[in-house]
C-alpha cells in the first residue's frame, strides 16, 4: 500500500471542514509572515510555532506522524545553508584547520543559519497542515477556483492519479531484476539501472497516449470542463479572520 | 433491421508501414451482439480504435448512418462506448466519481444531469457507493466494472470492449459477463476468452492477420475446432490428447 500525501484528509475536524481555499491562502499568507520576519525576532518565531502546534491539535493529527514529515525538509535547507556559517563575515565563533585549509565560523553565520532551519521547518509544518487536512481532489478544486490554469490542475491530477501506477510498475520491475540478477559489478547494476529508467519513461508515453486517446472516446475537446463549485461558509470567515489576527498581531508586536 | 455499423472495403496501415487491416468489410444489426476474436496482433482492438474515430483510414466506415469523420465525430462518440483492455488507460481521474462523470461533462450536460448519469451508470454496474473512492486502490474486477461504466454514463447505442475478461479470475470473471449481460444496448466485444463470448455473444467473426477469415453464428464457430485450430484459438491436437 502506498502512503498518500492526503493520508489523514478524510478524519474530521474544524481544520477538515474548512474551504480548501481558505485553507490555501491562510497557509501562504503563514508563510510569507514567516519568511519576512527579521532574523532575531525569536519570539514571533515562537508565537508562529504556538499557533501551526494548535492547529495541528485541532486538527486530530498524530504529532509522531507530522514531525516525521517535516523532517524531509532538513536535507534541503542543509544543502542550500550549510556553508552560510563559513561564507558570512562577523565575530568568528569557532576556527578549525582542515587538511590545507583555515576556515572560519561566525555567530552571525551560526544565527542565519538557524534561522533558514527554522523558517523551512514552520512552513513546512503549514504546508503538512493544508495537504494533511485536505483531500487532494478539494485541493486541485480550490487551486482551479482561485484561478490556477487548468492545464496545471490537469497535469497535477494526472500525477496524482498515476504516480502509484508508476510506482508499482517501478516495483514490480525491480522484483522481476532482483529475481534474474546475481551479484554482478557495480557498472553492471548502473547499467540495468538505466535500462529500467528509460522503460519506464518509454512505458509512460505510451500510457499518456492511451490516456489521451480514452480521453477522446468520452468526447474530451479542446476545451477542459468541470463540475462543482466550492462554497465558503461561515466557519471561513471566522477561521479566515482569526488565522489573519495572529499573523498580523505577531508582525506589530514582535517586529 | 438497421445497420449500426457499416464497413466497406476498410484497410488500415501503422505508420511503420505495417499493414493492420485488410479489406475489411463487416456490418453490424442492431441489438446485434458481435464477437471479434482471434489470436494476439490480429487487429482486433485497430479494428476498434477505427469505430469512433480514434484511427481513422479512408473514409469507408458508417456508424449509425454517419460516415465517421471530423464533424461528426462528437456524435460518434456519444454513440460508441468503447472501453479499453487496460482499466489502468481509461481511468484517469483522481475519484471515481470524476471518471464516470468526465464523458457527460464533456457534452456539456448539467449538473445534475451528470449526476444522474453517474449514479446510473455505477449502479448498471453494481459499484454504487463507490464515487468518492481512488481508482488505483480497486481490485481489478472492480476498476473494470468503473471502466464500463464510464462509457455508460454517456448512454451510448453501441458498447465497444476491448478483452473485458483480461486478467480476471473466474469468479470476477463471470459476475462481469453478468454485468454485460443485462445492459440493453448493441455489443461488439473484442475477445481470446471463448467462454466470455460462447456466453454473450450470437454472432462471431474471426479476424486473423488483419483480414475477417470467418463470420458466422457463435455457436458453429466455436464448435468448429478445426477452424479455431487454425487461426490458433485452440489447441493442438496432441496438447489436447495429453491434457484429457
Amino acid at each position: 500500500m502506498h502512503s498518500f500525501i492526503d493520508k489523514y484528509s478524510d478524519l474530521d475536524s474544524l481544520i477538515h471542514r474548512l474551504d480548501p481555499r481558505t485553507k490555501f491562502i491562510a497557509s501562504l499568507a503563514f508563510i510569507i509572515s514567516v519568511v519576512l520576519t527579521p532574523t532575531s525576532n525569536w519570539h514571533a518565531f515562537a508565537l508562529h510555532l504556538c499557533l501551526m502546534t494548535s492547529l495541528l491539535i485541532i486538527a486530530k493529527l498524530p504529532p509522531f506522524y507530522v514531525l516525521k514529515r517535516s523532517l524531509v525538509i532538513f536535507p534541503f535547507v542543509l544543502l542550500i545553508a550549510v556553508f552560510i556559517p563559513f561564507l558570512k563575515p562577523g565575530e568568528v565563533a569557532g576556527s578549525y584547520n582542515i587538511w590545507l585549509w583555515q576556515v572560519s565560523v561566525t555567530y552571525a553565520g551560526l544565527l542565519i543559519l538557524a534561522n533558514v532551519a527554522v523558517k523551512a521547518w514552520l512552513c513546512i509544518f503549514s504546508l503538512i497542515l493544508l495537504t494533511a487536512t485536505t483531500r487532494f481532489v478539494d485541493l486541485l478544486k480550490g487551486l482551479k477556483q482561485l484561478g490556477t490554469p487548468k492545464v496545471i490542475i490537469l497535469i497535477l491530477s494526472f500525477m496524482y492519479r498515476y504516480i502509484f501506477v508508476l510506482v508499482d510498475e517501478a516495483m514490480r520491475m525491480r522484483q522481476a531484476r532482483d529475481s534474474r540478477s546475481f551479484g554482478g559489478g557495480r557498472l553492471r547494476q548502473l547499467k540495468t539501472l538505466g535500462n529500467m529508467i528509460g522503460t519506464l519513461f518509454i512505458r509512460s508515453y505510451e500510457r499518456g497516449e492511451s490516456i489521451y486517446a480514452a480521453m477522446l472516446c468520452r468526447g474530451f475537446g479542446d476545451e477542459i470542463r468541470s463540475l462543482r463549485q466550492l462554497g465558503f461558509k461561515r466557519i471561513d470567515a471566522s477561521f479566515g479572520v482569526a488565522f489573519s489576527l495572529v499573523i498580523i498581531s505577531s508582525a506589530i508586536i514582535f517586529w | 433491421m438497421d445497420k449500426i455499423v457499416d464497413i466497406e472495403n476498410l484497410s488500415f496501415f501503422y505508420p511503420d508501414g505495417h499493414q493492420g487491416l485488410k479489406d475489411i468489410n463487416l456490418v453490424v444489426y442492431s441489438a446485434e451482439n458481435l464477437a471479434v476474436i482471434g489470436p494476439n496482433g490480429a487487429g482486433k482492438s485497430t479494428l476498434l480504435l477505427h469505430l469512433n474515430g480514434i484511427l481513422r483510414s479512408n473514409n469507408t466506415i458508417k456508424v449509425f448512418g454517419l460516415p465517421v469523420e471530423e464533424k461528426n465525430l462528437k456524435e460518434t462518440r456519444r454513440k460508441v462506448g468503447l472501453v479499453f483492455q487496460d482499466p489502468e488507460d481509461q481511468l484517469f481521474s483522481p475519484t471515481v466519481f470524476d471518471d464516470v462523470a468526465f464523458g457527460p461533462i464533456n457534452m456539456g450536460y448539467s449538473e445534475l444531469q451528470v449526476k444522474q448519469r453517474v449514479a446510473q451508470a455505477l449502479k448498471w454496474v453494481g459499484m454504487d457507493g463507490y464515487e468518492q473512492r481512488s481508482p488505483h486502490h480497486l481490485s481489478v474486477g472492480e476498476k473494470k466494472r468503473i471502466a464500463i461504466a464510464t462509457v455508460l454514463s454517456l448512454n451510448p447505442e453501441l458498447l465497444v470492449l476491448d478483452e473485458p475478461s483480461s486478467n480476471l479470475d473466474p469468479r470476477s470473471k463471470w459476475s462481469l459477463i453478468e454485468v454485460i449481460k443485462q445492459l440493453p444496448m448493441t455489443k461488439i466485444i473484442a475477445a481470446h476468452d471463448l467462454e466470455l463470448i460462447g456466453a454473450l455473444c450470437q454472432r462471431t467473426i474471426i479476424l486473423d492477420g488483419g483480414i475477417i477469415v470467418a463470420d458466422g453464428s457463435t455457436t458453429n464457430i466455436l464448435n468448429d475446432v478445426a477452424l479455431l485450430r487454425a487461426h490458433g484459438l485452440a489447441p493442438e491436437e496432441k496438447l489436447r490428447q495429453a491434457s484429457s
